[in-house]
């Protein structure tokens, strides 16, 4: 029990409950299988580019550019689609791809040149967004196939409501569960996963203890890259209409949620749990504040304040603990 | 003193004066006369001071090896508080006397709302112990949620001509903003140069325990940091809204990264301590010779943002060498 409530996922998942609690009492349609199943389909996204984010700051460094790599990456992706033709398949393949390349690119120039994380992803960023906007004119592209708005609707299992509209999970939330899945086994069985979190906690002992750091630094940015390509394709799906400028500038939101979940920006400390809650949380608030008719303009206060609050709280307990520790020390 | 340590000591400012020099000369070479041409350089400093005071803004703090990201959200925020109070109490037939007082009233609400929030920054970083990153991060979501809650999306607009004249008048043919600007930089260069609080940001930057036992309040001089950084997002706010002769809650988003990039190209280090005014301004005028000169050379936006991308990696990887050369050199 004491383990339990010295955990930061514990705080939020109880956030999450009293949250539920209130939208339920004021909008009884929150808590249905089919707002829940809508919601982890429209907060796939998100959710996979959190689990990406995740990886780079128990790293301990910071990823800016991934919405402009999901740009770039559905952005190609459409290109091909309306040229050539092509499968589903297909379009993860070249969206994965174009993702670990620009990922790469980000992981070679913060390893070789040890610029810091943040300068080099700031200008990736605008590198690849602007170059992308140059190239492609920032035309919106529309008339994307049949079969992929087919593929958008597909469902790994369907129910049937009252008024006999079926519902169901979507296998835009299926790719988020198998994106989870790799994640976490990644992160807890494999050499890999201790070297990230290694690197993160400390990088001089992580290369004393013999981990590669450039082999880290690679796999560490270009699965971000990777899973912004999927989350590029997820957008592309979700919406059916693919322009320049339609994700860019929300960067810092995702960030906000895995911070919510406990991650620190410092490195080696975050768990998957943790930025799925902090995922949950952020849709849930934006749900819900729908449902309970609140007008959007208060959205952002909202989020705002929960974040602060959040990381205040965070912050305050390390201070105290810090203090214990010291008069310990003394005694 | 020798030849050697005199590059040694202004290495940085000697490769961004180089930098500078040469970006002219390209500019002069593709443009001809009209790049030096009066009209080009009055517009060059028309456009110049909003990004440059918001860059100050944000250099103070990443001096103390802080951030701000809610410079812009702050301005913005400032700029329609201003706004509100030059729309609802300026009528038309209104005398000088009492528009003055109005105007002079809407500035100073803007300019308190800013260091307001950097008030509420200082706190949560100094006494709660939040990093700057995520404290400022949460301000700038809450602060733009409350712009958009107040004006809910709406531009507001039509001010009096004094205020359009801060923004858009010439005294003696030179700009007003650049005018503004200047006097920021060398009241920047004061405060960080001569005086101790200046000496207590540079030391809490480079080693914030030596700083406290040398018996310096951090808390303190990290609050001044951050309303400092809030005041100059308001100065800034202020050119902002009589340029664009409106207010809105989402004006120059795009500006929060450059200020990142101005300062890192002006040799401020992102992990705090190190960093002069002269650097920035001459990274000000770089980034603003190379915006005016594509400009006039018809060249995307667009594609200016990814110049400024590379020229940012550039700069820094010139600056791995020369740090490795000058470490060789000493050893």
């Amino acid at each position: 029990m004491k383990k339990l409530l010295a955990r930061h996922e514990t705080y939020i998942f109880l956030v999450i409950v009293i949250f539920s609690i209130v939208i339920t009492a004021i909008n009884p349609s929150f808590l249905t299988l089919e707002n829940l199943f809508d919601l982890l389909k429209s907060y796939s996204f998100m959710g996979i580019l959190a689990i990406g984010v995740l990886f780079v700051l128990i790293s301990g460094g910071i990823d800016i550019s991934f919405m402009a790599t999901a740009t770039v990456a559905m952005y190609v992706v459409a290109i091909v689609l309306t040229r050539f033709g092509g499968n589903i398949l297909l379009c993860f393949v070249i969206a994965m791809s174009i993702g670990i390349v620009l990922g790469m690119i980000n992981a070679s120039i913060i390893y070789f040149f040890s610029i810091p994380s943040i300068i080099t992803t700031i200008a990736t960023m605008n590198i690849y967004y602007g170059l992308l906007t140059v190239l492609s004119g920032g035309k919106w592209i529309y008339g994307l196939p049949a079969w992929f708005r087919e593929f958008a609707e597909l469902r790994v299992f369907s129910l049937t409501n009252a008024e006999g509209i079926t519902y169901g999970i979507s296998i835009i939330t299926a790719i988020w569960f198998a994106v989870l899945v790799l994640a976490w086994f990644i992160l807890r069985y494999t050499m890999l996963g201790r070297g990230i979190y290694a690197m993160g906690g400390n990088l001089a002992s992580a290369r004393r203890v013999g981990f590669n750091l450039l082999h880290l630094h690679l796999f560490v940015y270009s699965f971000m890259g990777m899973l912004a390509g999927i989350a590029g394709m997820i957008i592309a799906l979700l919406v059916q209409t693919v322009a320049p400028n339609q994700i860019v500038g929300k960067e810092l939101d995702v960030i906000a949620a895995v911070v919510l979940g406990g991650a620190s920006l410092a490195g080696g400390i975050g768990t998957l749990l943790g930025t799925m809650l902090g995922v949950a949380l952020i849709a849930i608030l934006g749900n819900g504040l729908t449902l309970m008719h609140v007008p959007s303009f208060w959205y952002n206060v909202f989020i705002g304040l929960v974040i602060l609050i959040s990381v205040s709280v965070t912050a305050y307990r390390r201070l105290k603990r810090e203090k214990r520790m010291v008069t310990v020390e003394l005694e | 003193m020798t030849g050697s340590s005199v590059f040694r000591k202004h290495s940085e400012t000697i490769i961004l004066g180089l930098a500078m020099i040469s970006t002219v000369l390209l500019m002069w070479i593709f443009n001809g006369s009209r790049f030096l041409g009066s009209g080009n350089l009055q517009s060059m400093a028309f456009q110049l001071p909003e990004l440059g005071i918001l860059s100050l803004a944000m250099m103070v703090t990443m001096l103390t090896a802080g951030i701000n990201l809610s410079i812009i959200a702050s301005a913005n925020l400032s700029g329609i508080i201003a706004a509100l109070i030059l729309t609802q109490f300026i009528q038309p037939g209104s005398s000088g006397f009492s528009a003055a007082l109005v105007i002079f009233l809407a500035i100073l609400a803007g300019l308190l709302t800013s260091v307001l929030v950097g008030l509420l920054n200082g706190l949560l970083i100094a006494r709660i112990g939040v990093s700057p990153i995520l404290a400022t991060l949460g301000t700038m979501i809450l602060i733009n949620g409350f712009a958009i809650v107040i004006t809910e999306g709406y531009v507001i607009s039509g001010f009096p001509e004094a205020v359009k004249f801060i923004g858009n008048g010439l005294i003696f043919g030179i700009p007003m903003p650049i005018i503004i600007f200047t006097i920021c930089a060398i009241a920047m260069a004061i405060v960080l140069n001569r005086t101790a609080t200046g000496v207590s940001i540079f030391m809490i930057g480079s080693n914030p325990i030596a700083t406290l036992f040398s018996g310096i309040s951090n808390k303190s001089v990290l609050i001044k940091t951050y309303l400092l950084s809030g005041l100059y997002a308001g100065i800034a706010a202020i050119i902002m809204i009589s340029r664009f002769n409106s207010a809105k809650a989402d004006y120059g988003e795009s500006y929060l990264l450059m200020t990142v990039l101005a300062s890192v190209m002006g040799g401020v280090s992102a992990a705090g301590g190190f960093g002069r005014v002269s650097g920035v301004v001459i990274a000000l005028v770089i980034l603003q010779i190379v915006s005016s000169g594509l400009n006039l050379l018809r060249v995307s936006n667009f594609l200016t943002i990814a110049i400024w991308g590379i020229i940012l990696i550039l700069v820094m990887i010139v600056k791995f060498y020369t740090d490795r050369y000058q470490r060789r050199q000493t050893t």
